[in-house]
């Protein structure tokens, strides 16, 4: 049974710098990394290559020797440039300089009709498996569990996300065939939830083997998050995996062909690119020939991922891991005389108090990384729950987490959280308060104690 | 501005780590915060954009709601003063004489509470908060305007030491600041803040013949010991001089009483300033009045005496019910903070105002109480929301 849910908290916040439709004609990136900091599961990370090494895509990089089941495989082909760690030899990248025309290995084509451990074995070997991440925690998933069912977010709300229509077109046989290996890995269903308020796109209104759901309303609508919960929420004990659909594709590759096909394509956006749309890369890829002489100004900000959950880039840094987009906005450090005071209608603002007249304009907004006011304890009340479409009492959640009441944070719905969950929340708290950290933190806690 | 930057820029080294004024760098950070948006940027993990809207700017979102009922209390202190001396006056001389009695309290209010809590900060280093800027404008406008400034200041001091800092300071208070600053007064000082010869500043005038500086709530009390209908003694009560208390003039606010608290039409005011900004919880609001409203038909209902047979609609015009609903009740910080909760508690704050004030003649203001006994309350109201919210949860998991 498909469901239709209609969700009417959130917020859409509406931004300058869409990428249309088209690919932006910019040069190919050359340099890839993989990031173990991507991976918030990854206990103890072991890098398998050395500088000078030559790889093919799908060469095995590194692995979590707590789960070494898992490989984390080089996105493409060519030579180890650099290992790069940081303090404490903490692991950062690897970095890999590509080949002009990048060759695979081939593994074979996986038979999906084989027992379910010995398909989640070959899957965990072929470097797709850390697109399909675990819930609770927002970590890698475990080949060995069996969950109780698999989430699958067809679109993306957050601010200028990619259209997974354009990205994803013609992809529909691996599409399906990445659907029916994850209905092999369940006992349950997979979920397919898809956004109910414009027509589906090719890619996704034909599959079978899974269970199409709509959801429409404001961000956070299409979080995976949101929706399992209003689908099959998540109780203590129970697990339950999460894929994007530009994994799903990469997993349908691996079956149908038996490579490690790390392509995807990915939106260039934010107000300070001249040039937005599309590019087609691989996963992990170096982002300077994507904005380097691509600028409006001078002091930006580079944003893998997008302006609520993303991750700040240096001008030569590389695309993280479950990144489809990056945003370059500007940097907002400066001051202005009177700033919480003066009236506005072009400062973006989820509130209406005095002189916040955002929501009358009906525009684009642009916004810079200026955090507009100091931390401050929880005051105001009520905000939260205004953008969490779920049944959880975030404020009570976030004092359990700062106590680090662990009975609390079970009770309160920790389980059915991650980062992404809570990004609006850390968006409009006027008290500005790191909430997403917070979160990642209550989850560590719940995770290693 | 690039001359007050620089200003700030140049006496920064004394404030910053090893600097001869290091322990002030909390009141550096909140004068500077004050007249610039800092240039704090996000972190380079997490929200990379945070909205425009800050606790400032909720905050000054109060104090403009409260302004309304700053200014007609200003001109109302005039108006009574010379219906009492019984001397011909224009709306000019009304609002001078009510502004020399008016801003000397709001003054020291500002004045005295901020000095505590800048010594808090530095003190106990931490940042300066906005949340004074309403407490200091609450309590002048609660207090009557013939109190003695050293009580203000006291009240003041109290308030903000026992009634926030002490529990780590704004955002953890337990009571609201401004009702435990009337509190302090009304059982340390009930002479100055109770009776009938308070409400009404004479400054050196004799009252007139005949002139009663009696509240509405005290005429209703004493013509129900009486046995006389409360609204004939209301609508009589210093009717010669043009200053009865009909319910128009009550809810126009042209009455005796704490200077801020007179006029219900001035709270409504704020009362639409306040929920059309989003700033305070309409279900607080709501909920007061409705509570009060129908708790004053269940007076009614059950009435032996002439107080409770007065109609309900006149609970929500006299004393501070209104004032204390929209500006008090609703401090997000003292207050429920589920949304159920907040319904419950506004209803029973409405309810405990007409108890108090009707069947206790001790404490004719019953609106102070409620809230403070709301705001302890409030806590458990949350408890048993939150723990409704975790039941609903482990049911799932067993189904």
């Amino acid at each position: 049974m498909s469901k239709i849910v209609k969700l009417k908290k959130g917020f859409d916040l509406k931004l300058v710098g869409k990428a249309p439709l088209e690919t932006a004609n910019l040069a190919a990136a050359t340099t890839f990394a993989i990031k173990p900091t991507d991976f918030p599961g990854i206990q103890r990370p072991k890098v398998l290559v050395n500088e000078g090494d030559t790889v093919k895509a799908g060469t095995p990089i590194l692995i979590d020797k707590a789960m070494d089941q898992v490989i984390y495989a080089a996105p493409v082909s060519g030579e180890i440039v650099e290992v790069k760690r940081g303090e404490k030899r903490k692991l950062l990248e690897i970095k890999i300089l590509a080949d002009q025309t990048i060759t695979h290995e081939n593994f074979g084509k996986i038979d999906l009709n084989q027992d379910r451990d010995a398909l989640a074995l070959k899957l965990a070997s072929t470097g797709v498996w850390p697109n399909i991440i675990q819930r609770p925690f927002g970590i890698v998933a475990n080949p060995a569990d069996t969950p109780k069912a698999i989430f699958i977010s067809a679109f993306d709300t957050h601010p200028l996300a990619p259209d997974f229509g354009y990205t994803l077109k013609g992809e529909e046989k691996y599409f399906q065939a990445g659907i029916d290996a994850l209905a092999k890995l369940t006992k349950g269903k997979v979920h397919l939830n898809v956004d109910g308020s414009k027509p589906v796109p090719a890619v996704f209104s034909g599959v079978k083997n899974a269970q199409i759901n709509q959801f429409s309303g404001p961000h956070p609508a299409g979080n995976v998050g949101t929706q399992i919960h209003h689908l099959d929420p998540i109780n203590k004990g129970e697990i339950a995996w999460t894929v994007s659909p530009v994994g799903v594709v990469q997993i349908g590759k691996a079956v149908l062909e038996g490579v490690y096909d790390a392509s995807k394509m990915i939106a260039l956006t934010g107000s300070e690119l001249t040039k937005t749309g599309y590019v087609k890369t691989y996963v992990g890829a170096n982002v300077s020939s994507f904005v380097k002489g691509n600028l409006n100004s001078g002091h930006v900000r580079v944003i893998s991922g997008n302006v609520l959950t993303g991750e700040k880039l240096n001008l030569d840094g590389f695309l993280g891991f479950y990144h489809n987009q990056i945003t370059v906005i500007p940097e907002g450090d400066y001051e202005e005389f009177l700033g919480w005071l003066k009236p506005s209608s072009s400062k973006l603002s989820f509130h209406k108090a005095i002189g916040m007249l955002s929501f009358l304009n009906k525009g684009e907004f642009k916004v810079d990384t200026n955090t507009h006011g100091e931390e401050r304890p929880f005051v105001v009340t009520g905000v939260f729950e205004k953008v969490m479409p779920m049944d959880i009492l975030p404020t009570y959640l976030f004092k359990a987490i700062v106590a680090e009441d662990f009975d609390e944070m079970e009770e309160l719905g920790l389980y059915e959280l991650v980062e992404e969950d809570v990004a609006l929340c850390e968006f409009v708290d006027p008290s500005k308060n790191d909430l997403q950290e917070l979160v990642r933190h209550g989850i560590e806690l719940l995770m290693y104690s | 501005m690039k001359a007050l930057q620089n200003l700030f820029d140049s006496i920064k080294p004394n404030f910053e780590k090893g600097g001869k004024w290091e322990k002030f760098h909390t009141l550096y950070e909140g004068h500077r915060t004050i007249a610039f948006a800092p240039d704090l940027i996000t972190k380079s993990k997490g929200a990379q954009i945070k909205d425009a809207t800050d606790l400032k700017r909720v905050m000054i979102t109060v104090v403009i709601a409260m302004i309304p009922a700053l200014l007609f209390g200003i001109l109302n202190i005039g108006h009574q003063h010379f219906i009492a001396s019984g001397e011909e006056a224009t709306l000019v001389d009304k609002a001078i004489f009510g502004a020399l009695s008016v801003l000397p309290i709001l003054i020291v209010s500002y004045a005295v509470g901020l000095a505590t809590e800048f010594t808090f900060c530095v003190i106990r280093n931490h940042p300066v908060s906005e949340g004074y800027l309403v407490s200091g404008m609450l309590i002048a406008l609660v207090m009557p305007p013939y109190i003695p400034l050293w009580q203000v200041a006291l009240a003041t001091i109290f308030a903000v030491v026992i009634g926030k800092e002490v529990f780590g300071g704004t955002g953890m208070n337990i009571l609201n600041v401004a009702m435990t600053a009337r509190a302090f007064l009304y059982f340390a000082y009930p002479a100055q803040i109770s009776g009938d010869q308070v409400w009404t500043y004479l400054g050196d005038k004799t009252a007139v013949d005949g002139f009663s500086g009696a509240t509405a709530l005290g005429v209703a009390y004493n013509a129900s010991i009486d046995g006389a209908p409360v609204v004939d003694a209301l609508n009589s009560h210093n009717a010669s001089f043009g200053a009865d208390f009909s319910f128009f003039n009550m809810f126009m606010g042209w009455i005796p009483g704490s200077i801020g608290e007179t006029s219900t039409l001035m709270a409504l005011i704020g009362a639409v300033i306040l929920v059309a900004t989003g700033v305070a919880s309409w279900k607080i609001i709501v909920g007061g009045f409705g509570g009060a409203y129908v708790m004053g038909l269940v007076m009614n209902a059950l009435a032996v005496n002439e107080y409770m047979a007065m109609p309900a609609h006149y609970h929500l015009v006299m004393g501070g019910l209104a004032f204390g609903v929209v500006f008090m009740a609703t401090d997000p910080v003292s207050a429920a903070q589920t949304e159920v909760g907040k319904w419950i508690y506004g209803i029973m704050i409405g309810v405990l105002t007409v108890i108090i004030r009707v069947t206790n003649p001790a404490y004719p203001e019953g609106i102070m109480l409620a809230v403070l006994f709301m705001n302890v309350m409030a806590p458990l109201i949350d408890y048993y929301v939150v723990k409704a919210n975790k039941t609903r949860r482990l049911q799932r998991a067993t189904v």
